[in-house]
């Protein structure tokens, strides 16, 4: 079958986006529509002493001016994190109270204190402008060290400290000892950049109110539509569930950060109640900087001690992450059930003690983006890895080798049971396809262009499709994570998929009909996949933590075995033969070895008519599925860097990148190959180019492209993407998940190979040109010194 | 972006009566830097007078020297460049590739394919962005700035970041300079914005006179640099570089990198100006 | 005022504000919204149509600078409506577009460079194809899939 499973199948979806007919949020006009502009903090931490908006609201075109007060008043909730994470002395975390619009304080630039809505987008702003706030300054905090240390500013009365929680995995006294008996202990201070996660569709939404049916419709940049109308719903009491309708169409890009519901879609809706017009917003890139959450920033200390043979005999770390402002949807998993417990890597690891303070800060929320906590993770113990074989003069490759962890099950010191894998594999693959037996002579030939070269390893682990319900309820999830399906064969035989996973981007329409088109053998023009509706699907978790392959299509699988079910059913009622003679292939229902058949579409026609089916069987054909996964998926693998550095200017250029991966089963690897791409350039990024900074007084530098360096086509190399997989044991298809691995991955390995080509191993992310050659001077210091 | 009201005019002087008018008008060339300064409310100007169809701002013309009935390309020729003049189109001047190429070359590497087509000589002149190319070229060729009242030496025009000795009312019509003999430029791009974080122009002129000038490292703009110019004028070679102290004084720190690695980068890009 | 141009072979005319950008022209008031904006410093390049011609950003120009021109957006690349421009083939062949926010601006850019190193005789190289998309970023694909959709693209444009 050309286009089932592990079939390059050109993407259904992509003649709309080549031909300039998407539909992102922002395409969308609604009658009579409005404009929303927001009201935002200049300032990092105030008291808002009066809002005078009279001047604003006598501009002629202006709607209104919405306010905190007001909105609290009318019983608007406050933004919740949805996990639950409690402290080493069983205490619950301290959450802040986070408003839609700021009430009394404001505690990060860029903070809403009003929403105005106008009849134009320019006039909304001018609006806004005009909209004068009095604030009273307050000392400000950016840092997570800082905002920890005694008499820092405080950010929330009922977090003293700024400490949300003091979480800890993992048993401290064997761990300790353990290290204290270690021939080896390698130790080293560890930053994982902020980042901005920049998916290039800026935020939009578009509220209307229909008054006459007391109904809402949201259309909204998300990842994850029927979360998003739960969320609004259950906490935020913007609208009862069943009258509000949550549609995300074209979203363009998300990674993590369009899974969160922020204020101004919460805004936006009641402001659409409130002045009966339909509001629309639509952030500009320096609005994204200062409003949508951001990922990573964390700072550790860790300690990875080894015996006289080199096994590693233990683990401690220490984390302190910075959650900025408030705690938006998931951030307090981040840093903790996501991030701690990758801390084994690939090894074998009897001692693992890890603990995390994290911290309210002047800064924007952080939360999940791409990878989240699992990149944190794995540039910690990739680091560790590099570093102590560089100090035990061993080869780096060789030394994670001796520890892999060989066989499975392998139940980790910190939560996680590995299903699968093999890490001696993708570490041979990815050897052979980096050709790291000749890079003493690429090398050489580098040094005699003036050049330095380096190459550096990365062996990650991640997990993906966080569950199953009950084990991530247990560690405080206020969700359950499984995902929802409904497989709809029509009357005349095509067929639609209706899924709680979201596409912005992945290529479901195209992906999940190849599993379709495999199972019933189906041409995939005949299979339309539905999504991104809460009208439309009955229920989903969304797409986020590479879950809508062993998650949702395990669904989809789920459904189909109902729908397979029945179509056998039928078959053998009408052939007048065994369902277990039934076989579907070519477009038909057969009975196996003999002439006797039905056409597909037959099938669905008599499933409609009801004219003959079985006794007391329903008519219709179609089916849905909630599926739960047993347990996390664990894709894994290796990836090779090599670099090479001028040392004039610090300038870095990737002149290799090699992955091997083991995603499982891979449906289409066009795309699989894609989402790697995708990711280790944001890897890439992160390693050398991205980051957010903020000033002593809380302002974001970084806040345009002017000083936010994205990686551009010039910066990255083309990619070398191998795969060597097991299958996982978990679900139906064997699948891992691919989206965050490159991301997760690639760090270290860029930040290894740099590291290696200077000699200096002090060296923090992002190594820009200026890092790189700071970094080398103090290599030349060094030597002079001596 | 605020409200303006917006100009078309075929002429300078049509463009010099509404400047005389209008509460706050702005010259209108190419809009690369002035529109996403309107766009994010940083500017609001009155009224914007869009110069793309006035005559005779446009195009490069070379008054070459002949000897004996052929082209000489050894420097001495007038280059002229209309006001209106985009970076592709300079860029792709093969006339001005014979005279002198490193002129080209640095046109089309001015921000990007889409901005080359749209930003103009005249805009980046007026602008004077302290990370802009164009000025450490002028600077360093003694180029003339014409305006529709006078000529303006480049060491007069240029006066520190986004200051420039243009009056009220004062539009550039072109610039102009003698092709030199040597020259060139080296560029280390902001790897975020693109925009120079340290340029530095060198030029031979055809008496042998050697300058220097730095765009984008300064704290106060474009500027020349005398330890490098006494160095080149005694030897024109990267070894001669090697020997100058650049210090960082005066030189900009921001997150992309501390005065000292500017300091780095002006010598490693004379170096590569020279190559 | 009334700004009259010609966008995707059509004649249009409309009553807009002096201040109106060429993107929000074309998107506002002509409805044609495969044209975006993705940021505010004339850097993303998902705003990229051709100006009599040539690639410009629609987001750092205003529509009465661009009065009188001929304008083509990616809604107006093909020659026909049932037909894809070759750019637009190879950009899917090649899987150039995971999310599609920046590829109407990535495919003008590249047909933009094409035509001019075509016209200009020169070769267009992976380099040289990186160097050019320095005014268009992408998010999704580490642009590895744009580059060869970029490649085969010109030579499909070559032989069509």
């Amino acid at each position: 079958m050309s286009e089932g499973i592990g079939a390059r199948v050109l993407r259904k979806e992509d003649k709309r986006f080549i031909t300039g007919k998407g539909r992102y949020t922002d395409d969308i006009i609604e009658a009579n529509q409005a404009y929303a502009a927001f009201v935002r903090s200049p300032h990092a931490h105030a008291r808002i002493v009066s809002v005078d908006a009279s001047a604003a609201l006598a501009m002629e075109g202006v709607e209104t001016v919405l306010m905190g007060p007001e909105l609290v008043a009318d019983g608007i909730g406050n933004i919740i994190c949805g996990w639950g994470v409690t402290s080493k002395d069983g205490s619950p975390m301290n959450m802040g109270a986070w408003s839609a619009l700021a009430t009394e304080k404001v505690r990060y630039v860029g903070d809403a204190v009003a929403i105005v809505v106008a009849d134009s987008k320019a006039l909304a702003k001018s609006a806004a402008e005009a909209v004068v706030v009095e604030y009273e300054e307050l000392p400000v905090v950016v840092g997570s060290v800082e905002a920890l240390a005694e008499g820092a500013p405080q950010l929330h009365e009922n977090a003293p400290g700024n400490l949300i929680f003091d979480w800890e995995i993992g048993d401290l006294a064997p761990t300790d000892a353990a290290l204290a008996s270690a021939a080896h202990v390698t130790e080293m201070d560890i930053t994982n950049n902020r980042l901005a996660p920049n998916p290039m569709e800026p935020r939009s939404a578009i509220a209307t109110f229909n008054e006459a049916e007391d109904h809402y419709t949201l259309y909204t940049t998300s990842q994850n539509p029927h979360v998003a109308r739960l969320v609004l719903s259950a906490f935020y009491n913007v609208a009862p569930e069943h009258k509000l309708r949550v549609i995300a169409p074209d979203v363009g890009g998300g990674f993590g950060s369009k899974i969160y519901i922020y204020p101004e879609e919460i805004a936006c809706l009641w402001a659409a109640m409130k002045c009966g017009r339909s509001v629309k917003w639509t952030s500009d890139r320096t609005e994204a900087f200062l409003t949508d959450a951001h990922g990573r920033d964390h700072v550790s200390t860790a300690k990875i001690g080894f015996d006289k043979d080199g096994k590693i005999v233990g683990l401690k770390v220490n984390t302190k992450a910075n959650l900025g402002a408030y705690m938006s949807l998931f951030s307090s998993a981040v840093p903790t059930y996501l991030y701690a417990t990758l801390l084994s890597g690939q090894y074998d690891i009897a001692n693992i003690y890890c603990d995390v303070q994290a911290v309210y800060t002047n800064t924007v929320p952080v939360d999940a983006y791409r990878g989240a906590g699992r990149p944190e993770a794995c540039y910690l113990i990739e680091r560790l890895m590099e570093t102590a074989a560089r100090e035990m003069g061993v080869d780096p490759a060789a030394l994670r080798a001796k520890n892999f962890v060989k066989s499975f099950p392998h139940q980790t010191p910190v939560i996680m049971a590995y299903d699968s894998g093999d890490f001696d594999a993708n570490l041979k693959q990815a050897q052979e396809a980096a050709d790291v037996a000749g890079f003493a002579a690429r090398k050489a030939e580098a040094a005699s262009r003036g050049k330095l070269r380096g190459l550096g390893y990365s062996n990650y682990i991640e997990a993906c499709g966080i569950a199953p319900s009950a084990a991530v309820g247990s560690l405080g999830a206020g969700v359950g994570l499984w995902e929802s399906a409904e497989v709809r064969v029509n009357p005349v035989g095509t067929i639609e998929i209706l899924t709680g996973s979201h596409s912005h981007g992945q290529g479901h329409e195209t992906t999940f009909a190849q599993i379709v088109a495999e199972r019933f053998d189906l041409p995939t023009e005949n299979i339309q996949i539905v999504h991104g509706d809460t009208d439309k699907v009955q229920f989903g978790m969304g797409t986020y933590g590479s879950r809508s392959g062993a998650v949702g299509m395990s669904a989809i699988v789920k459904a189909m075995d109902k729908v397979e079910a029945k179509v056998k059913k039928i078959a053998a009622h009408v052939l007048e033969a065994g369902e277990d003679d039934i076989v579907i292939e070519g477009g038909a229902v057969k009975v196996a070895g003999t002439d006797k058949q039905m056409l597909w579409h037959e099938v669905g026609l008599a499933a409609y008519t009801a004219h003959n089916i079985p006794e007391g069987m329903e008519p219709g054909l179609k089916e849905s599925a909630f599926y739960d996964p047993t347990n996390f998926t664990f894709p894994a693998g290796c990836y090779i860097c090599e670099v090479e550095v001028d040392p004039e200017t610090g300038v870095t250029e990737v002149v290799q990148f090699v992955a091997s991966d083991d995603f499982g089963t891979i449906i289409n690897p066009m795309i699989v190959e894609g989402q790697v791409h995708g990711g280790i350039a944001q890897g890439i990024g992160q390693a050398m180019l991205e980051n957010v900074v903020y000033d002593e007084m809380g302002q974001q530098l970084s806040a345009s492209y002017m000083d936010y360096t994205m990686p551009r086509a010039d910066d990255l190399p083309n990619y070398s993407v191998h795969h060597a997989s097991t299958v996982c044991p978990g679900n139906p298809l064997g699948m891992k998940g691919c989206g965050e691995a490159g991301a997760i991955g690639s760090p270290p390995a860029v930040i290894n190979a740099i590291t290696d080509a200077i000699g200096n191993n002090n060296l923090a992310m992002p190594a820009t040109p200026a890092a790189v050659w700071a970094a080398l001077q103090d290599v030349q210091s060094k030597i002079a010194a001596e | 972006m605020y409200e303006t009201n917006f100009h078309s005019v075929s002429s300078p002087q049509e463009a010099e009566a509404i400047l005389a008018t209008a509460t706050d008008a702005k010259i209108l060339a190419g809009g690369q830097t002035l529109i996403p300064t309107m766009k994010q409310r940083l500017a609001a100007p009155s009224d914007v007078i869009d110069l793309s169809r006035a005559e005779g701002l446009r195009g490069v013309t070379i008054t070459k020297r002949k000897v004996m009935g052929v082209i000489k390309a050894d420097g001495g020729e007038t280059v002229t460049i209309g006001a209106m003049t985009t970076h592709a189109e300079v860029a792709a001047n093969a006339e001005l590739a014979e005279v002198f190429p490193a002129m080209c070359r640095l046109a089309g590497n001015i921000g990007d394919p889409a901005v080359r087509h749209r930003g103009t000589i005249g805009g980046s002149v007026a602008n004077n962005d302290p990370a802009a190319d164009y000025p450490a070229a002028l600077l360093a060729l003694a180029a003339t700035i014409h305006t529709n009242k006078r000529e303006i030496a480049a060491s007069d025009y240029f006066q520190g970041m986004f200051e420039t000795a243009l009056q009220e009312g004062e539009i550039i019509t072109a610039v102009s300079f003698q092709a030199p003999a040597a020259g060139g430029y080296g560029k280390f791009p902001n790897p975020a914005s693109r925009y120079a974080m340290a340029g530095v122009f060198v030029a031979r002129s055809k008496d042998g006179a050697v300058r220097v000038a730095v765009t984008g490292a300064g704290e106060n703009g474009v500027f020349r640099h005398a330890g490098l110019e006494a160095a080149l004028t005694a030897d024109y070679s990267a070894n001669a570089v090697d020997g100058v102290e650049v210090s960082a004084e005066g030189l900009m720190s921001d997150l992309h990198g501390t005065a000292a690695y500017r300091a780095n980068l002006i010598k490693v890009m004379a170096k590569r100006a020279l190559a | 005022m009334k700004i009259a141009m010609t966008v995707n072979g059509k004649s249009v005319s409309r009553d807009v504000p002096d201040n109106t950008l060429l993107v929000e022209y074309i998107r506002d008031h002509l409805r044609l919204t495969g044209t975006h904006v993705g940021c505010d410093t004339s850097q993303c390049g998902a705003c990229v149509v051709h100006v009599d011609g040539r690639a410009m950003k629609s987001c750092t120009m205003l529509a009465a600078s661009a009065s009188g021109a001929q304008v083509t957006t990616v809604e107006g690349l093909a020659t026909s409506k049932d037909e894809l421009h070759p750019m637009q083939v190879a950009f899917k062949e090649n899987h150039g577009l995971q999310c599609g926010f920046c590829t109407p601006g990535m495919i003008m850019t590249a047909t933009d460079m094409v035509a001019r190193y075509q016209g200009q005789g020169k070769e267009l190289t992976e380099e040289a194809i990186r160097h050019e998309l320095e005014g268009n970023i992408c998010r999704c694909t580490g642009y590895h899939n744009i580059v060869k959709s970029i490649v085969d693209g010109a030579s499909k444009m070559t032989t069509a």
